[in-house]
């Protein structure tokens, strides 16, 4: 299912990265990156595994600080946020990560309730169950309330690590590699929960994959991250309409094989 | 040599940053009541049998050892009164917190670990909660109250342990036991127990935190955090012993 793109606003920028390094060590991961994410947009940065996908988001986010550069996040520079502003900003930002990360001492239930008591402290008992089982029902997994993290499957837990960044109804969604390690019919479901949730809840996204199916799927723009810098950015057929080495094995891999 | 210094005391500033970050949080709303209360129950109650056994045998071994040596003076009847001094100023908490730092230190390290490099503690984070405080602070609160409370309670085990033994070999009764035991304890000496116990507790805490709030390298990270809860914990309740007995002595005198 390809997608219409109908909601976009570039005349709007909801994130902009400006010239941003950043290094662990001797690895030089970002090397002056800019990039901009416009309002309802579904943006993919696509690379190969350790390009440094991830840390992109995670600067995005105030989880990691870059070492140059600037990052600004509907209109606020993150790097120059106090910790408690920081913690405001993030409400907006909603992040799912690789691997989920359910709380493994807690029930589906109680992983959804966990932000939204301690944010929306004024909401009653009725009003947070009415909360948690509407984004359940958004992600389709409504039967799992009272599960376990351990109980579910990769697909799943996805979809609930998803759903418990929606309840607090962000503006921005930044989704690590939202298919790895999952099968091609869940990949499908995953990419039209994508889709949707952009469409329900008007949100603008940060996809970070290396999946080219997914890429093609949610993707309104893809960008491509080699050697530290976004040396490639368009729709998906102007991404791979290049003689670029470093380019197309990753497209022939992804389609080829 | 110069780097290993470096990475010595760039570790020391983040452990005072971390613990400074407990003082300034712990009194700071909104207050993580519920999660207190479990963990008190995970650290107390749930090391109520390892505690009775070790407290009872302590009791009853440290009789037995110590009885052949007064009774070359005949004066085993002084059983009760060195008995109950050594439990509460010393084998009590000290036992309590090494126990509770095998057990809890070594928990608290693991469990934070591995939410450490599952991301857990970075999806806490981001979804604009404070996970030091829910983490943190409720577990360091939770080893700080519960370890004076079961200390008294190896205490009470140990001392009972220790009756049994004397009622066996001495026939002294229960009532007369006890009179003995509690004529020969001061203030200072239950105030040295709370003192040791509330230092250890907060220690063992605090350590198990620090170490699995700062893993990495995946799960071998998270053996290592578990395992340095325990080294540095016992390490460190061993040197808080020393100074506080030094501490209480020079109040006594």
């Amino acid at each position: 299912m390809l997608k219409t793109g109908g909601h976009i606003d570039y005349n709007t920028e909801v994130i902009t990265v400006r010239h941003v390094s950043k290094s662990f060590g001797e690895n030089h991961v970002l090397r002056g990156v800019d990039l901009k994410l416009h309002n309802g947009e579904n943006l993919v940065v696509l690379g190969r595994s350790g390009t440094g996908k991830s840390v992109l988001i995670k600067l995005i986010s105030g989880l990691l600080k870059p070492d140059s550069g600037t990052i600004e996040v509907l209109g606020e520079h993150v790097d120059e946020l106090n910790e408690k502003e920081l913690q405001q900003l993030r409400l907006k930002i909603g992040f799912s990560f690789q691997n989920s990360a359910l709380y493994d001492s807690m029930t589906v239930r109680e992983n959804l309730e966990f932000p939204l008591v301690r944010n929306k402290r004024h909401l009653s008992r009725a009003e947070i169950n009415h909360e948690v089982e509407d984004v359940l029902d958004a992600v389709g997994l409504l039967n799992t309330i009272n599960q376990m993290p351990s109980e579910l499957s990769g697909g799943q837990r996805k979809r609930i690590g998803i759903a418990r960044t929606l309840i607090l109804r962000p503006e921005i969604m930044l989704y690590d590699e939202p298919t790895a390690g999952l099968d091609p019919i869940t990949c499908i479901e995953i990419n039209g929960l994508i889709n949707e949730v952009q469409e329900k809840y008007k949100t603008s996204s940060i996809i970070i994959t290396h999946d080219l199916a997914c890429a093609k799927s949610v993707g309104d723009r893809i960008v491509m991250l080699l050697d530290g810098r976004f040396e490639r950015q368009g729709s998906f057929d102007e991404i791979f309409d290049t003689d670029d080495e470093r380019v197309k094995p990753f497209h022939d891999y992804n389609f080829i094989t | 040599m110069i780097k290993n210094i470096q990475r010595i005391l760039i570790e020391l500033a983040n452990i005072h940053r971390f613990v400074m970050r407990f003082f300034r949080e712990v009194f700071m709303p909104p207050y993580e009541f519920k999660e207190i209360v479990r963990q008190c129950y995970v650290v107390g109650w749930k090391s109520l049998p390892l505690i009775s056994l070790t407290g009872f045998i302590t009791g009853v071994v440290f009789t037995n050892q110590s009885r052949p040596s007064l009774a070359e003076f005949g004066a085993t009847s002084w059983l009760p009164a060195l008995i109950s001094i050594a439990i509460i100023r010393a084998l009590a908490p000290l036992v309590t917190a090494l126990i509770a730092s095998g057990k809890v230190g070594s928990q608290i390290g693991a469990e934070l670990g591995s939410m450490k490099v599952t991301e857990q503690i970075d999806a806490m984070e981001v979804s604009g909660t404070n996970p030091f405080k829910f983490l943190v602070v409720s577990r360091v609160l939770a080893t700080t109250i519960s370890i004076p409370i079961l200390s008294f309670y190896t205490a009470a085990v140990g001392l009972f342990g220790a009756f049994l033994s004397v009622n066996q070999n001495e026939n002294t009764s229960f009532r007369v036991y006890f009179d003995q035991v509690f004529d020969a304890v001061t203030f200072l000496d239950v105030f040295s127990l709370v003192l040791k116990a509330v230092v250890f507790g907060f220690t063992i805490g605090i350590v198990g935190c620090y170490q699995g709030y700062h893993s990495s390298k995946g799960t071998e990270g998270v053996g290592k955090a578990a395992n340095w809860a325990v080294v540095m914990s016992m390490f460190l309740v061993f040197v808080e012993e020393i100074l506080i007995v030094q501490i209480i002595q020079a109040m006594r005198a």
